[in-house]
């Protein structure tokens, strides 16, 4: 079916989520003729997440209409380049968004920024320790930006999602009550940090003892009620759980739907076109030169809106795959380690020890919001390695996240999976246990990566997005010493039981771990080893901007979505001041 | 009540089936000195409305081939749907209960009926269609929502799952005044999106419930 060709406009964003939104803000503020367009549908938060129905826990984690529906698309996985990649059917490690606002409507609101180290993994690591604390297979690289060219973008989304924190660093001062780890900060966070509950103030306690230092984890849910740059108001948040997966009730959960996408209404040259998928970004006959993308919308019908301007902005897997399937960038090919289009594909590493008393009572329930306290000693590079065969870290923290009963029913080790002695524990332990979490960050490698599935297709038949990732020794080797300086903080609260859960054998596709899959379409210095330079622009197709998770070229351990905000911000930045003044790669 | 005029309508289950199911899921969550068991708690009735659901038929999931086993790594990649699922591996075990006991699931003693159970679990079972550990895996995760989702999906009777664990439900708006003090057990009579929905609860301004404190609200229920 040929295409229905659509009246040009100055520039189109693909995907309205985080980062999609604010581009379409800066951009429709310059007066260019601007559509976003969003695969999903329009949210009106205060009907789709009225009370009572946000309080769902069966809707919200096991069958929600806001995260990608596979049915038409998803991704196939293999642990390694020998097996056979095979579909994911149903989700589980991670929840993609199909919505206006996308993953960031169901966030758990934990904005901390990354570590300058994050930036800088390679050269630092050899630095400090000499290549021979790098992994022979570590692709882990420099982003091409520091942490310092980077701050006041960060400044600018905290300012923007409302977050709530203590600086713990303040233009190169320490403070108290903050974290001492942390970059420079140019000013203070526009909103108070979270009060520790009574779980962190335990853990704040036992870590203090140890010679840490605790802090409260910066939060997107407001701390207290707060109008931000674009004079939209965010109410404070009650902590009523039901906040990770799910949307907000009250709008106290800073997301696009509440921070950004009210304030595009007011551009009349700017359309937000939902239930349109983009397939295809569309090039000149050189090549070179996006002259706009092709769309399915949802009846099947195909357009092609012509534009000078092209940002994708869609979750990791459809920016690495739109560029692909539009042949743009070099793909990469693992076995000569040449190209990079999919290269470095990166996510997090996960631990827990849960911790049973037979003496307090924590009612699990009250808290979300991205309650916590964390303590970012063993974070990074915050520690040194020298000797210990890994490099990068993770942050330790006590989460009060609102503990609803399908999926938070901690029972000590050794305890039947089911039948009455299940239920007696169950029902003991609920109120009387709490976890100490670990997310640690993950270097990338040679033999994890994306590329195009040979086999499987989408509801379009468009190849699916083939995934190859394993965890490696480095992350083993970190996650097990985080377990143990984990375990140190445990003992010294005395629990009646714990309960020990380390990194998994094997990278699996079926447990909820984290939505921070990242890489695939990094950012660097070299066109060697990078799909786009340090303002996120193509390198080959100039005006081509690939805005995302997909550009980090490794993960931290702390959660992306402020890292991405900030790049947001930058890019926008980049594109309003200098390409649009003139059009051409950016130096 | 609503929840009564609703209790036997199932729409996809046969009676034997729901007989199966009764039998299987009180083993798995029984009834106890704490309260009542899955049976009672109506999630055979929840697994019939949610198997009528879009989820019955994985109406969300990737369903293209080819198809293939696949590692535990890469998750669910049975063909089959919930619907298939339940019908073939009720039949199965039932027909497998029958040669090895002589009787139905349901007509078997406790300790027999667990003994299957486990044994499903265990994937120790040949099924003929069905793979045993996919049957009892798809039944336990059913069992405990429906034990524990809100009752507006059919289950949880009477809040019996979160009277069990102490879970209030549909949250106040009170708990950033109680979450940093409250040391004993926050012991109120939880509140369901169906008790919202027919108005059985009174609301505050922002549209969440008023707790009401349980009457013999004293803390540590649930001897260990």
């Amino acid at each position: 079916m040929a295409a229905t060709k659509l009246k040009a406009v100055d520039a189109v964003v693909v995907g309205a989520g985080l980062a999609g939104t604010i581009l379409c803000k800066s951009l429709a503020e310059t007066g260019l003729k601007v559509v976003g367009f969003e695969r999903g549908r329009m949210l009106d938060a205060q009907h789709d997440f009225a009370m009572p129905y946000a309080h769902d826990e069966l809707k919200y984690d096991r069958h929600s209409d806001i995260l990608q529906n596979l049915s038409r698309e998803t991704i196939t996985f293999r642990n390694k380049m020998s097996e056979s990649a095979l579909p994911m059917r149903e989700l589980g490690s991670f929840k993609p968004g199909e919505c206006v606002g996308g993953a960031a409507v169901h966030w758990g609101v934990h904005a901390r920024r990354f570590l300058p180290w994050d930036f800088e993994v390679r050269s630092r690591t050899l630095g400090r320790y000499g290549a021979a604390q790098l992994a022979a297979d570590c692709t882990s690289q420099d982003w091409g930006i520091g942490y310092d060219e980077l701050e006041p973008y960060y400044d600018q989304f905290e300012h923007l999602y409302g977050v709530g924190g203590k600086a713990g660093n303040l233009n190169g001062e320490i403070q108290a009550g903050g974290n001492p780890f942390e970059g420079a900060r140019s000013r203070e966070f526009p909103n108070p940090p979270s009060k520790a509950t009574p779980i962190g103030q335990l853990f704040a306690d036992a870590a203090h003892q140890l010679g840490h230092t605790p802090f409260a984890s910066p939060t997107a849910a407001m701390t207290q009620p707060y109008t931000n740059p674009y004079k939209l108001m965010l109410g404070e948040c009650v902590s009523g759980g039901f906040c990770g997966s799910h949307g907000c009730a009250q709008g106290a959960k800073a997301s696009p739907l509440n921070t950004v996408v009210p304030a595009l209404g007011r551009h009349d040259n700017f359309e937000l076109r939902t239930l349109a998928n983009v397939v295809k970004i569309n090039l000149d006959s050189s090549g070179k030169r996006a002259i706009g993308v092709t769309y399915i919308d949802a009846r099947g019908r195909e357009f092609e809106q012509p534009a000078d301007l092209v940002v994708l902005s869609a979750y990791t897997f459809n920016n690495v795959r739109l560029l692909m399937l539009s042949g743009i960038g070099k793909p990469y090919d693992p076995v000569s380690g040449t190209g990079v289009v999919g290269r470095n594909y990166s996510y997090q590493s996960h631990g827990k020890i849960q911790l049973f008393f037979e003496d307090k009572i924590f009612n699990p329930f009250m808290g979300g919001g991205g309650r916590a306290t964390s303590i970012d000693d063993f974070n990074g590079d915050n520690f040194d390695h020298a000797g210990l065969g890994f490099i990068g870290g993770s942050y330790l923290a006590a989460q009060s996240s609102g503990a609803a009963p399908i999926k938070n029913k901690p029972v000590p080790p050794g305890t039947p999976s089911w039948g009455g002695a299940w239920k007696k524990a169950a029902a003991y332990w609920y109120n009387r246990s709490f976890s100490l979490n670990l997310h640690g960050a993950c270097q990338s490698y040679r033999d994890c990566y994306l590329d195009l599935d040979p086999t499987y297709r989408d509801a379009n038949g468009l190849p699916l997005l083939r995934m190859t990732f394993d965890w490696h020794d480095n992350e083993r080797k970190m996650l097990a010493h985080a377990m143990e300086k984990t375990a140190e903080i445990a003992r010294a609260l005395k629990p009646a039981k714990t309960g020990a859960h380390g990194l998994s054998a094997k990278y699996s596709i079926v447990p909820y771990q984290s939505t921070h899959n990242i890489g695939g379409a990094v950012m660097g210095a070299d066109p060697a080893t990078s799909v786009v330079n340090k303002y996120l622009q193509s390198w080959d197709v100039n005006n081509v901007f690939v805005v995302g998770g997909s550009a980090f070229p490794q993960n931290s351990a702390n959660p992306p979505t402020a890292t991405i905000g900030a790049l947001a911000c930058w890019t926008a930045d980049a594109i309003k001041e200098q390409y649009l003044k003139k059009p051409g790669l950016l130096v | 009540m609503h929840e009564d005029s609703n209790r036997h309508a199932y729409s996809f289950l046969t009676p034997p089936e729901v007989q199966f199911l009764d039998a299987a899921v009180e083993r798995l969550i029984p009834a106890d000195e704490l309260g009542p068991g899955a049976r009672d708690a109506c999630v055979s009735y929840y697994i019939d409305r949610q198997l009528m659901s879009n989820w019955g038929m994985h109406g969300r999931n990737y369903r293209m081939g080819p198809w293939a086993e696949g590692t535990p790594q890469q998750g669910f990649q049975s063909r089959l749907t919930p619907q298939e699922i339940y019908r073939y591996g009720i039949a199965d075990t039932d027909a497998h209960c029958k040669r090895q006991y002589g009787k139905a699931f349901r007509l078997l003693a406790a300790d027999q009926q667990d003994e299957v159970l486990h044994a499903l679990e265990k994937d120790a079972i040949e099924l003929p269609t069905v793979p045993a550990k996919l049957f009892f895996s798809l039944l336990w995760r059913n069992t405990e929502e429906g034990f524990f989702a809100d009752p507006v999906y059919g289950g949880n009777r009477d809040k019996a799952g979160w009277r069990l664990l102490g879970f209030p439900g549909v949250a106040a708006s009170n708990y950033n005044e109680l979450m940093y003090t409250q040391t004993t057990a926050y012991r109120v009579e939880p509140v369901s999106i169906l008790d919202i929905r027919e108005q059985r609860v009174a609301l505050d301004n922002q549209g969440y419930p008023k707790h009401v404190p349980l009457a013999d609200a004293k803390d540590g229920h649930g001897s260990h």
